[in-house]
């Protein structure tokens, strides 16, 4: 709740900064200063101090599944804004503006990451894509900004269509939004119910980007800009994610044998769809939008098995694939060529940056002492564990053996082939700021008890 | 009347908005297909409220209300999407002079 409150706030002030002072780095650092507010407040609400004593009547349920969560989020937001904050800067005029939708979309976050009835789960979403299709069109006079803002625009809302005939029906079935009613009585599917339940998981995957349903993500990810898709990629998806689960855990538990298949064939296409073409990019920034449709192929396996193993393994998927992306896009947007020959003699001319690059590939691959490594191996565990799906965990394994092939490219051109030297500016608190991230990927890697026995220490 | 004739209009209308997004190329048509979708929802949110409004009124005065409620969230929310849309419909046309969506394709390569 105190998240929740405090990001609108926050967003408002943001808005306000700009009108009171003109300078950027003033409105950057009061960015910071409210994103570590919500760290905070999140941290103490886990811990049982509430600000703000609103009735919610159950409408909203902060447990500590979804404080951890909004926590580990709002620790990748704020290392997003440490890292790429200048590079906010550049994309136009209105910063304090882009801050300030950064800040709703937080809300949004917070609403999808612990709702317990419908309404929440629809006004989290909304609230979360609304402010996404301006940043994706920030970019004004860029035509492939505008397209894909466009174009993420109609889809979105044509998904958010599809939710709303779900939610709708599964109300006309069921007499009530609230989760816990829905989860208590649906124990058959009726005709209405599972059109309600088809109609809801097909607007899921468009939101999380899952195969069939992806085909917007590889242009809306290109032709945002660089910034706005790290955080598109990371942040969005990952809460997008969480919202998949909560509403599927709370609702339609009792029912899970009937629609597993369904959604183990959107897995399984995902994964296979997002790294075949993953191997055929020229464009990094295209190849990462590819890779992260993969990731979410994997973080499906959470929804696939739906057990407590799978909240813990998605809360970890998120964190490693979060700090791996964002450190990725920070790089990369500083970057004048987004194609693999960019990357070309980086090891020999920015060594730093080039190490912390490395760290971050390892991750999304997959390699182990990195906390990419043990979030994979969470999510096939969880799926061995559910049984009857072994072909699904085969497939998993083949693609993340496949996904070594485009993310050791990036590592292949970074050291062992000559370039020019190309300038990134950096700072040195910039590249403290990679290394403390890369850092913390393989602290993650090496005890991911320590982000999982989380959830059991805070009750 | 029956609420079957009430899921059949909804649903129709539903299908009307679908099938327009899909085939019309013009991306104010297409927005305007996407509302219709959302109305074709407000309808049978509003008809399945008064469906367990009447089930249950001995017991629960108050039952069905929130179908009601839910259909003024889905009003404010496509205000906002609309204010949002049309935004990037005219930046999309101040730089290309159309708002067709077979224009769509620079970022296919």
């Amino acid at each position: 709740m105190n998240a929740l409150v405090l990001s609108a706030i926050w967003g408002v002030i943001m808005m306000f900064s700009g009108i009171i002072t003109s300078r950027l780095k003033v409105v950057r650092v009061v960015a910071v200063l409210g994103i570590i507010v919500l760290l905070l407040s999140t941290i103490m609400e886990l811990n049982g101090t509430k600000f703000f004593g609103f009735n919610l009547n159950g409408m909203l349920v902060f447990d500590t599944f979804s404080l951890l969560f909004n926590s580990v989020i709002f620790f990748c937001v704020l290392i997003y804004f440490l890292l790429s904050g200048k590079d906010i800067e550049k994309v136009g005029m209105n910063v304090p503006d882009y801050y300030a939708l950064l800040f709703f979309v937080l809300a949004g976050v917070t609403m999808a990451s612990s709702f317990n009835t419908l309404l929440m789960l629809f006004l989290g979403i909304e609230i979360i894509s609304i402010p996404l299709y301006i940043l994706t069109g920030s970019d004004k006079r860029n035509l492939k900004s505008n397209e894909a803002s466009l174009k993420y625009f109609l889809m979105g809302s044509f998904s958010t269509g599809l939710m709303l005939m779900g939610i709708a029906l599964i109300y006309g079935a069921k007499a009530s939004f609230n989760l816990d009613v829905i989860g208590g009585t649906t124990t058959e599917l009726t005709p209405m119910v599972s059109a309600g339940l088809l109609l809801l998981l097909f607007s899921m995957a468009f939101k999380v980007s899952a195969a069939p349903f992806h085909f917007w993500t590889p242009d809306v990810y290109d032709g945002a800009p660089g910034v706005f898709t790290s955080f598109m990629a990371t942040i969005v998806k990952a809460a997008a994610f969480i919202a998949f689960i909560r509403l599927f855990r709370g609702g339609f538990t009792e029912v899970h044998a009937k629609w597993q298949l369904i959604v183990a064939i959107i897995t399984a296409a995902t994964l296979f769809i997002g790294n075949i073409t993953a191997v055929f990019q020229q464009s990094v920034k295209r190849m990462l939008a590819y890779s992260s449709i993969s990731q979410a192929g994997f973080m499906m396996f959470a929804i696939v098995s739906l057990g407590d193993a799978a909240l813990e393994g998605l809360l970890y998927y998120a964190a490693a694939y979060c700090l791996a992306t964002i450190g990725v896009f920070a790089i990369l947007v500083r970057m004048k060529d987004y194609t693999y020959d960019g990357f070309n003699g980086m090891g020999k001319h920015h060594p730093a940056i080039a190490a912390a690059n490395t760290v971050f590939m390892l991750s999304l691959a997959g390699i182990p002492a990195t906390a990419g490594f043990m979030a994979k191996f969470y999510m096939l565990s969880v799926a061995i564990n559910a049984g009857k799906l072994l072909w699904l965990v085969i497939i998993g394994i083949l693609c993340a053996a496949v996904s070594v092939y485009y993310y050791f490219r990036v590592i292949q051109a970074m050291y062992f082939k000559d370039g020019e030297k190309q300038e990134i500016e950096t700072g040195p608190g910039f590249k403290l700021l990679l290394g403390i991230t890369a850092g913390f990927i393989i602290f993650l890697g090496i005890f991911p008890q320590w982000l999982i026995e989380k959830l059991y220490f805070f009750l | 009347m029956p609420i079957e004739r009430y899921i059949f209009l909804a649903i129709a209308l539903f299908c009307i908005g679908i099938a327009g997004v899909l085939i019309r190329r013009n991306a104010i048509i297409v927005f305007m297909c996407i509302e219709l979708m959302l109305n074709a929802v407000n309808l049978l949110l509003v008809a399945f409220s008064k469906m367990h409004h009447l089930k249950a009124t001995a017991a629960n005065a108050t039952a069905g209300i929130e179908g009601q409620l839910f259909v003024f969230f889905i009003m404010v929310v496509a205000a906002a999407e609309v204010s949002v849309g049309l935004a990037i419909i005219v930046m999309m046309y101040r730089n290309v002079h159309s708002v067709d969506i077979n224009f769509l394709n620079r970022l296919k390569h």
